[in-house]
């Protein structure tokens, strides 16, 4: 993708700014509406998602004292891995979006609440509802755009580096809550810096990330497989806790990924967001994220961030409205002729690893390699990577050439 | 000896520890008692709860909810209130009512609730609170118990004068000493020498909270019921209390109500020389306005208009907040506001938060989308 602002056709050119802002009091109404009607279903709603999951993980974690067994290990995975998935995303994601902060209740609170994470919800809040939720796929500010390790755009400059970032990608996948752990403590940036220049902010950070992290592998590593002993199930326990968290971080990994990464999805240039009113707010936002359609399941197990763009306009709603505004929301998209991005589950999935696989690689070389050429692509790869920066950028010069020579005699 | 007496106990106490450790390592992030409370939310140690067992309509706007307590509710004396936190469409409210019996067989306690107009807690618990309902508590509080109970001398000359749902403590006082059972008042040896006149003020007599109660104890002569309708006799003047009672020289008064009616009594005893004891009922009631004031952390108080969000106001001051996306996206800036009123800029939703109605420390806000609609108070 490239940054609205450099591209031949702004997709928001047709917007005045009075659109605009009548397009963000629309939004404000959408907001209130719901404000205005809920209550006590939706508190009971929540309850009992919380209810549930935390039977369904009392549950499973009994089941796994059997593990041995494989029918046992089998059922107890499959529970506890849904349960991980609840616990973090239509539960904790939510509450700490302060989605039930209404409530008043001190018990499902943004400020009170933790979770099934490496990350502190603390940490996480501040990288991802101050930085993420406020500058959405700003590039150079929402660090979300490729976790600072990957090449989510094209005017980030190719280096041989990013070929392996397909690979990189799924490895942070897998150890997914680990990944967001050490981008919430900015871990990249931080480890340049000199041990004693680091700032006492981080190493309280990481203090606190540690500890959560022996607190978790403890729970699930040892005083459940230890649990299990009786039965003589403490590898089988451990290799289920292993698999659900390795699940549940592939899932959780590929939902974002459908969020804000899918092909088509817009990004924006840092300048373009200073002075910028709630209406513009609110567009950015409208064309930064992609839903993921669907039925109620995968709603549920997505934490209802198959309305991502929903979830981004409104991230303080609670999320069991979202799919009662969305054809709300829609109808702004087409009323002010802009693209509702919306896709089931395998293609967004699809379409934002087949992003990362382009990018991975010099821009346009995968457009332009067909059966036929490529040997001689895979050459210019092989070039490209070995060849250093100087050669890179007589490549790069060379291609722009003969497109501009195509065009002239095209013209 | 001492030692053999004591190493069991010792020996669970470390063992009860480690079971504790060990559940709260199998369980974190949550705690043991997230997974308990769900099964047993009235068991002893977790946080004080209650559960409605039934609600009795007492007048056509007023009811007594009875309660069954969770298991450490260490008891109260008749007189004292109690903080009741209860959802109303969804959204965890707290209120004070007066306990209206005296400790029960049944370990039960009760309220009696009048819904006031526009009062969203005190209409849910009479017209909509049903049985089976889970409430939040807190330990019974409150000075305005009789002598007896404090252990002091007892008085037996008493006045008691009760206006509106301002009856409900001195219900519990009477309720203390002349238990009203299926077959009537039962005499106690204990309230053989009291002399009691009540006098009770309410705008109409259908309105009269306990009314059935009060002629019931006037009946069987334990106490002497004075009734004073606003619509049949006027507004009550404290000076008419002479000649309504008297031998009011003699008399200890106890008087729970509205404001007004308390400060003219008190102006009246004190000239008078007289004893009192007084309760104001739905005290540190808040009003929203247009702006008002800060109150900071550390005692400083500012100016804050209706159009500034108090994390504005509060740096303009000096004072560290923490703040975020200051759009009221982020929830970084949320800290407890212990008292006052504020108004939300997005769409003016009031949020009011008075000591005495509201959860303890407070209820927390998002500063960066608050502006001040009142006196605020805020925690940080």
């Amino acid at each position: 993708m490239t940054t609205i602002q450099k591209k031949n056709v702004d997709p928001t050119a047709h917007l005045t700014p009075e659109d605009i802002e009548q397009l963000g009091i629309e939004l404000d109404a959408i907001r209130q509406s719901v404000l205005d009607v809920r209550g006590e279903a939706d508190a009971k709603y929540i309850r009992n998602v919380i209810k549930t999951q935390r039977g369904l993980e009392a549950g499973s974690r009994a089941v796994l004292l059997f593990s041995i067994f494989p029918p046992a290990w089998l059922l107890g995975t499959a529970g506890l891995s849904v349960a991980k998935i609840l616990e973090n995303m239509e539960i904790g994601h939510n509450i700490l979006h302060g989605q039930w902060d209404w409530m008043r209740d001190p018990k499902i609170h943004s400020t009170t609440w933790e979770w099934d994470m490496a990350t502190p919800a603390k940490q996480w809040q501040h990288s991802h509802n101050e930085l993420h939720h406020t500058y959405t796929n700003v590039v150079g500010k929402d660090n979300d755009l490729g976790y600072g390790i990957m090449r989510v755009d094209e005017e980030q400059r190719w280096h041989p580096f990013f070929l392996a970032q397909p690979f990189w990608n799924f490895i942070n996948a897998c150890f997914f809550e680990y990944g967001i752990a050490a981008y919430d403590l900015e871990l990249g940036k931080n480890l340049k810096i000199k041990k004693e220049n680091r700032s006492e902010e981080f190493q309280a950070n990481v203090k606190g990330v540690l500890a959560k992290i022996r607190k978790q592998a403890t729970k699930d590593y040892l005083v459940h497989p230890a649990l299990s002993l009786p039965t003589g199930s403490f590898l089988p326990t451990l290799a289920a806790n292993f698999t659900a968290n390795v699940v549940r971080n592939l899932w959780s990994h590929s939902v974002i990924m459908c969020g804000h990464f899918p092909e088509g999805v817009e990004t924006f240039e840092k300048k373009s967001i200073d002075g910028e009113t709630r209406g513009e707010w609110y567009l950015r936002q409208m064309l930064g994220s992609a839903n993921i359609s669907g039925g109620p399941a995968i709603h549920m197990m997505t934490g209802n961030l198959s309305f991502q763009i929903e979830h981004h306009l409104f991230p303080d709603l609670n999320s069991n409205r979202y799919a009662e505004i969305a054809p709300q929301v829609q109808a702004l998209f087409e009323k002010y002729g802009l693209n509702y991005h919306t896709a089931p589950f395998p293609q967004q999935v699809y379409s934002a690893w087949h992003k990362i696989v382009r990018l991975s690689l010099p821009n346009g070389w995968l457009d332009e390699t067909n059966a036929k050429n490529l040997p001689t692509q895979l050459v210019k790869l092989y070039k490209l990577t070995t060849g250093g920066p100087k050669v890179r950028r007589m490549i790069e010069l060379a291609d722009r050439r003969a497109a501009n020579d195509k065009k002239l005699a095209a013209a | 000896m001492t030692d053999t007496l004591l190493r069991p106990s010792e020996d669970r106490a470390t063992l009860r520890g480690r079971l504790v450790q060990l559940a709260e390592a199998a369980t974190t992030p949550l705690m043991p008692a997230d997974y308990l409370d769900l099964i047993a939310p009235l068991r002893r140690g977790t946080d004080l709860r209650g559960r409605i067992v039934s609600v009795h309509p007492e007048t056509r706007d007023a009811a007594t909810i009875v309660l069954r307590p969770g298991v450490d509710w260490a008891g109260h004396v008749p007189g004292q209130y109690l903080r009741i936190g209860i959802d109303v469409d969804g959204v965890r409210e707290w209120r004070a009512y007066s306990l209206t019996h005296g400790p029960r067989a049944d370990g039960c306690i009760s309220i009696t609730v009048k819904a006031v107009p526009d009062g969203k807690v005190s209409n849910h618990l009479v017209h909509a609170a049903k049985p089976g309902t889970l409430v939040h508590l807190e330990q019974a509080a409150g000075d305005f118990v009789l002598p007896s109970s404090r252990g002091e001398l007892v008085e037996t000359k008493l006045l008691f004068v009760t206006a509106g749902s301002g009856v409900t403590p001195v219900i519990g006082m009477l309720r203390n000493l002349f238990p009203v059972t299926d077959s009537g008042v039962v005499d106690l040896p204990r309230s053989a020498d009291l002399d009691i006149v009540v006098v009770h003020v309410a705008p109409s007599e259908p309105d009269s909270i306990f009314l059935d109660n009060l002629r019931e104890l006037d009946a069987h002569g334990a106490v002497r019921l004075v009734p004073r309708y606003d619509d049949v006799h006027g507004v009550l003047d404290v000076a008419e209390l002479s000649s309504l009672v008297p031998d009011l020289a003699e008399r200890t008064t106890y008087a729970c109500g509205p404001s007004g009616l308390l400060d003219a009594l008190t102006a009246h005893h004190e000239a008078a020389g007289l004893p009192l004891f007084t309760e104001q009922f739905r005290a540190g009631f808040v009003e929203a306005g247009e702006g008002g004031t800060l109150t900071l952390a550390d005692g400083r108080t500012v100016e804050a208009d209706g159009a500034t969000p108090l994390l504005d106001v509060a740096e303009a001051a000096g004072a560290l907040m923490p703040s975020g996306c200051r759009m009221g996206v982020c929830f970084g800036c949320v800290v407890p506001l212990k008292e006052g009123a504020v108004r939300d800029l997005r769409n003016g939703a009031i949020t009011t938060v008075d000591p005495i109605s509201s959860a303890a420390g407070g209820v927390p806000i998002q500063t960066c989308i608050s502006a001040a609609a009142g006196a605020c108070h805020i925690e940080r």
